[in-house]
C-alpha cells in the first residue's frame, strides 16, 4: 500500500481493457437492464484510470473525481432503473429494439 | 397652327382611350359620333395646318417633352412638320375620316361597335405619330404602334380562329422586319450618336463616303423593315391573309396607310439612302420583282378581297421602284394617289359583300352594275385609276415613276420593261374584277343598297380618284432634285399605250367571251402554272416548310421542359440523398450506440494524430 | 504528515508499512495485482454474456471488488472502500431489487440466450477492438511506476472540502435531482395494478 512498482501502463491497459468489454456488452445487449450494467461496467474503468493517475501524481484528485464518478453512477442508475421500469409497463417488454417511434 | 400640331394625334388616341374604357357603356350612336369626329378633327386641323403650309413654307419643329434622358441621348417626343409629313398627314386624316364613316354603316350590326372604333382611332394615331416623327425612336413607336393595332383589327373576329391565325401571321411577319429596323437603329445610333432624323443625315454624309459598308448595311436592315411592313418580297405573305379583318381596316391599314410607313421610312431617310447607292438598286429590283410576282397571283385569283390585297402588294412595288431609282417625288405622289384609288376600291368591295350578305367570291357575283350603281362607277373608276388608264391619277403617278426608271444607268430599261408587263397584268386582272363582277347574269342577289354612309366616301374618293392626278404635292424642298431630262418620245407612248392594250384583252377575254383560253387553262402546263400562281408562287409552301413546321417540332420538343431536367435532378438528387441518410435513423438504440462509438473512434484517432504532446507525459 | 497528533494511527497501516523494507511483500503485491485484474477482466466478460440477469449481476460485483482490491494496492485506501460500499454495495443492490421486481423468470432467459446469437458480436466486437487498439497505441507512452505513496482519506477529505467544495454541492444538486426523478418515474408502476403484469406471463 505504499504504491506499486509496476508501469502506469498496466494499469491503464486493464482499464481501457475493460471499457472494451463494457462497450461491446453496451453494443451486443437487447435487454435494458443489460446495457445499464454495461454503462456502469464502463464508469467503472473510467474510474479507475482517475485513481490510478491521481495515485500517480500522488494527489487527492484522482479520487475526489473517482467520487464524482461514483455519485453520477449512482444518480443515473437511479434514473435509469426508473425509466425501465416505465419501459416495462409500457411495452411489455424489456427489448429496446420495441422503442423505435423515432425512426425514420 | 404650329403650336397646337401635337393635338393631331392627341385627340384619336384620347378617342381611343375613352372608347376603350367607357366603351361598353354609350349608346352606339354616341361611339360612332365620338369615333368618327376625333379623325374628322384631325382632318380639319391638317386641313388648316395645310393651308399656313402653303402660305409661307415654313418648316416645324415642336418638341412637347423630352423622352427620357441618357447621357447625350436624349430623344424627345418631337414632331417635325414639312411638305412629306403634310402628305402623309393629309392622306391619314383625309382617307381615314372617309372610311371611318364608312365603318359607321359596315359595321352597324356588329357587337363590339366600340371596340372596333377604339382600335381603329388608336391606328391613326400611331399613323401620326408614326409621319410626324422628328426621331427614329419616336418614329419606331409609331412603327409598333400600328402593328398592334393591325395585329388587333385583322383578328378583330376573333372568335373565328383562323382570323387570330391570320392576326398572328401578320403581326410575326412584320416583327421580322421590325427587328431587323431596329438593328439597323442601333447600328446608326452606335456610329452617328444621334437618332434625329434631320441631325442624322447631315452627319451622315459628313462621316460617310458614297458606297461605304456601314451605311449600306444601315441601309439594307431599315429596307428590311420598310420590306416587312410594306409587304414587299419575301415578307409579304402576311397581306393576304390579313384580309380576314373587316373591309375597312383592309382599306385604311393594308391599303392606304399602314403598308406605306415602308415607303415613307425610305423616303424621309433618303438623305442615308443617297450614301448607298447598292441599297437603292436593292429597293428598286425588290419592288420590280414583287409587283410582277402579285400580279401574276392577282391573276388567279377568286376572293375579291384577296385580288386587290395581291393588288397592293403590286402596287407598293411599284412605289418602291420609284424609290429605288431615286424618283423620291414620284414615290410619294404614288402613294398618294394609290391610296385614293384603293381605298375606292377597297369600300366598294366593301359595299359589296355588306350588301350581298359577306359573299367574297367573285364567280358567284354577277351582274351588280345595274343593281348597285353607285358601287359600280365607284369600281369602273377606281380600277380605271388602279390600270393607269390616262387622265386617270394613277396614270399621272405611274407614268412618272416608269419614265424616271427608265433614265437610270444600266437597269433602267430593264426596269421599265418589268414595270410595262406589270402594268400590262395590273389592267388585266383589274378589269377582269369588274366584268365577272358588275357584267353577266347576277348568281346572287343584293339585299340592300348602299346608303349616304357608304356612298357619299365612295363618291368623294372617285372624285379623288380622278383628279388627284392633277396635285402637286409639296415636296419640293425635300428632296434633291433629279436629273430633267426626258427621254424618248417613244417610251411616253408605250407606257401609255400598255395599259389601253391590256383592258382590251380583258375585255375579250371576261367580257366578249371572243378569246378563248380554255384550251390553255386546261392543259396541264395551264393548269400548273394556274395553281402556282394561284398560290402566290409557293411561297407560303415555302415558309411552311422552312420555317414554320422546324419550329413547331422545336416547340414540341422544349414542350416537355428539357432545361427543368437539371433543376428537378437537384431536386431528385435532394430527396434521394434524404431517403437514404433517412435509413440511418432507424430508431433502434443500438445502432445509435454503434455509430456513437463509430464516431469515437474517428474522434480518438484525430485527436492523438493532430495533437502533438497532449497526451504525452 | 504521518506524525499528526489529531489524527489516530491506523494500526495496520503502520504493520505493512513497516514491513514493506523487505523486497517479498512488494513483490507479492505485484502478484496481486495482475491477479486481481485477471479476476475483475473474467468477471466482466461473464457478466456481458451471462443470460440471467442476476448471474450477470453477481459477476459484475465480483469484477467491483477486484477493482477494489487493486485500488487499495496502488494506495488509494479511500477510493477502494467506496467502491465497496457504495457501487458493491449499493449501486448493485438496486439493480438487484430492480431486477426481481421485474420478475422476469425462465421466460426472460430463453429469451436473453436467443438473442445472443453469435451473428451479432462480429460487428461490435470489431469496432470495439479498433477502439482498443487506438487506446493501447495512445497510452503506449506513458511511462513511470504507478505510484510511489498511497494518498489518505485524510487528504482528500481535505481536498473535497477545500478546492472542490464546489464540485461537492453540485454533485449534491445531482443527486436531488436523480431522487426527484426516480420517485417521479417510479411512481406509477408502484400504484398500479401488480397483476396485470403477472396475467401476462
Amino acid at each position: 500500500m505504499d504504491g506499486l512498482d509496476i508501469p502506469l501502463n498496466h494499469i491503464l491497459f486493464i482499464s481501457s481493457l475493460l471499457f472494451a468489454i463494457g462497450m461491446l456488452g453496451l453494443m451486443i445487449r437487447r435487454n435494458i437492464i443489460f446495457i445499464l450494467m454495461s454503462l456502469e461496467v464502463m464508469l467503472n474503468s473510467a474510474a479507475l484510470a482517475f485513481v490510478a493517475a491521481g495515485a500517480h501524481w500522488g494527489q487527492p484528485d484522482g479520487q475526489v473525481v473517482f467520487m464524482l464518478i461514483l455519485t453520477v453512477a449512482a444518480a443515473e442508475v437511479a434514473v435509469g432503473l426508473g425509466l425501465v421500469l416505465q419501459v416495462q409497463k409500457r411495452f411489455k417488454t424489456l427489448d429496446m429494439d420495441h422503442a423505435n417511434r423515432m425512426q425514420g | 397652327m404650329s403650336k397646337i400640331i401635337w393635338l393631331i394625334p392627341l385627340i384619336p388616341f384620347v378617342s381611343s382611350i375613352t372608347l376603350m374604357l367607357f366603351g361598353k357603356n354609350l349608346r352606339r350612336s354616341h361611339i360612332g359620333y365620338l369615333g368618327v369626329s376625333s379623325v374628322g378633327i384631325s382632318a380639319l386641323l391638317t386641313f388648316l395646318l395645310a393651308i399656313e403650309f402653303m402660305q409661307n413654307q415654313e418648316v416645324i419643329e415642336t418638341l412637347v417633352w423630352t423622352w427620357m434622358q441618357v447621357g447625350s441621348f436624349a430623344p424627345g417626343i418631337s414632331f417635325y412638320f414639312d411638305g412629306l409629313t403634310l402628305v402623309m398627314m393629309s392622306v391619314i386624316t383625309g382617307v381615314g375620316f372617309l372610311i371611318h364613316l364608312f365603318s359607321t354603316e359596315f359595321m352597324e350590326e356588329d357587337p363590339s361597335y366600340a371596340r372596333y372604333f377604339a382600335y381603329l382611332n388608336m391606328f391613326v394615331a400611331s399613323m401620326l405619330i408614326l409621319v410626324m416623327a422628328d426621331n427614329l425612336l419616336l418614329l419606331y413607336l409609331g412603327w409598333e404602334g400600328v402593328g398592334v393595332c393591325s395585329y388587333l383589327l385583322v383578328g378583330f373576329w376573333y372568335q373565328h380562329s383562323a382570323n387570330g391565325h391570320a392576326a398572328r401571321k401578320a403581326f410575326i411577319v412584320t416583327r421580322i422586319g421590325d427587328t431587323a429596323m431596329a438593328l439597323g437603329l442601333l447600328l446608326l445610333f452606335s456610329h452617328l450618336g444621334t437618332l434625329d432624323i434631320q441631325v442624322l443625315m447631315g452627319k451622315a454624309s459628313q462621316v460617310w463616303e458614297v458606297g461605304e459598308n456601314i451605311p449600306l448595311i444601315a441601309c439594307l436592315l431599315l429596307v428590311c423593315g420598310a420590306v416587312g411592313k410594306s409587304a414587299q418580297l419575301p415578307l409579304h405573305t402576311w397581306l393576304p391573309d390579313a384580309m380576314a379583318g373587316p373591309t375597312p381596316v383592309s382599306a385604311l391599314i393594308h391599303a392606304a396607310t399602314m403598308v406605306t410607313a415602308g415607303v415613307y421610312l425610305i423616303a424621309r431617310t433618303h438623305g442615308l439612302f443617297l450614301l448607298a447607292p447598292d441599297a437603292m438598286i436593292v429597293v428598286a429590283i425588290i419592288g420590280v420583282v414583287t409587283s410582277l410576282m402579285a400580279a401574276f397571283t392577282a391573276l388567279m385569283q377568286t376572293d375579291i378581297k384577296r385580288i386587290l390585297a395581291y393588288s397592293t402588294i403590286s402596287q407598293i412595288g411599284y412605289m418602291f421602284l420609284a424609290l429605288g431609282v431615286g424618283a423620291w417625288s414620284a414615290g410619294i405622289f404614288h402613294l398618294m394617289t394609290h391610296a385614293f384609288f384603293k381605298a375606292l376600291l377597297f369600300l366598294g368591295s366593301g359595299a359589296i359583300i355588306h350588301c350581298l350578305h359577306h359573299e367574297h367570291n367573285i364567280f358567284k357575283m354577277g351582274g351588280l352594275r345595274t343593281r348597285m350603281p353607285v358601287t359600280f362607277w365607284s369600281f369602273m373608276i377606281g380600277s380605271a385609276a388602279l390600270a393607269a388608264l390616262p387622265m386617270t391619277s394613277g396614270f399621272f403617278s405611274k407614268d412618272q415613276i416608269l419614265l424616271q426608271a427608265y433614265q437610270l444607268p444600266d437597269l433602267g430599261p430593264g426596269l421599265w420593261m418589268a414595270g410595262l408587263l406589270g402594268a400590262l397584268l395590273t389592267a388585266i386582272y383589274s378589269f377582269r374584277l369588274v366584268f365577272v363582277v358588275f357584267f353577266g347574269e347576277a348568281n346572287t342577289e343584293p339585299d340592300k343598297d348602299t346608303e349616304w354612309r357608304m356612298a357619299i366616301p365612295l363618291s368623294i374618293l372617285c372624285f379623288l380618284a380622278l383628279v388627284g392626278g392633277y396635285f402637286t404635292i409639296p415636296v419640293v424642298d425635300v428632296f434633291p432634285v433629279t436629273g430633267g431630262s426626258h427621254p424618248a418620245h417613244w417610251v411616253e407612248y408605250v407606257s401609255i399605250s400598255v395599259p389601253i392594250v391590256g383592258l382590251v384583252i380583258a375585255y375579250f377575254v371576261f367580257l366578249n367571251r371572243r378569246i378563248n383560253i380554255e384550251t390553255l387553262t386546261t392543259s396541264s402546263f395551264g393548269r400548273g402554272l394556274g395553281n402556282l400562281w394561284l398560290s402566290g408562287w409557293g411561297i407560303d409552301w415555302l415558309y411552311d416548310r422552312l420555317f414554320v413546321r422546324p419550329y413547331y417540332r422545336l416547340a414540341n420538343l422544349l414542350k416537355s421542359e428539357p432545361v427543368d431536367v437539371i433543376y428537378n435532378a437537384i431536386v431528385e438528387l435532394n430527396q434521394l440523398l434524404n431517403l437514404w441518410l433517412s435509413k440511418s435513423q432507424t430508431g433502434r438504440l443500438r445502432w445509435y450506440l454503434a455509430s456513437m462509438v463509430a464516431g469515437l473512434i474517428i474522434l480518438i484517432s484525430l485527436a492523438s494524430n493532430l495533437g502533438p504532446g497532449v497526451l504525452q507525459w | 504528515m504521518r506524525k499528526d497528533p489529531l489524527i489516530p494511527r491506523v494500526y495496520c497501516h503502520d504493520l505493512i508499512q513497516f514491513n514493506n523494507r523487505s523486497g517479498v511483500l512488494s513483490m507479492l503485491e505485484i502478484v496481486f495485482f495482475y491477479i486481481a485484474s485477471l479476476v475483475a477482466l473474467i468477471a466482466t466478460v461473464m457478466a456481458m454474456t451471462r443470460a440471467n440477469a442476476i448471474h450477470a449481476l453477481i459477476y459484475l460485483i465480483v469484477s467491483l471488488l477486484a477493482v477494489a482490491v487493486i485500488f487499495f494496492l496502488i494506495g488509494a485506501p479511500f477510493a477502494a472502500a467506496l467502491e465497496i460500499v457504495i457501487y458493491a454495495g449499493a449501486i448493485m443492490v438496486l439493480f438487484v431489487f430492480v431486477i426481481m421486481m421485474l420478475n422476469l423468470g425462465e421466460k426472460g432467459d430463453k429469451q436473453e440466450r436467443q438473442w445472443l446469437s453469435p451473428s451479432v458480436w462480429v460487428g461490435p466486437a470489431l469496432l470495439s477492438i479498433v477502439l482498443l487498439a487506438e487506446l493501447l497505441f495512445i497510452i503506449s507512452d506513458v511511462n513511470g511506476p504507478v505510484s510511489t505513496s498511497s494518498v489518505s482519506p485524510k487528504a482528500v477529505g481535505l481536498s473535497l472540502f477545500g478546492p472542490y467544495v464546489l464540485a461537492v454541492e453540485i454533485s449534491a444538486m445531482l443527486l436531488l435531482a436523480g431522487l426527484v426523478g426516480s420517485f417521479h418515474l417510479g411512481r406509477r408502476y408502484l400504484e398500479r395494478d401488480y397483476g396485470d403484469e403477472r396475467g401476462k406471463e
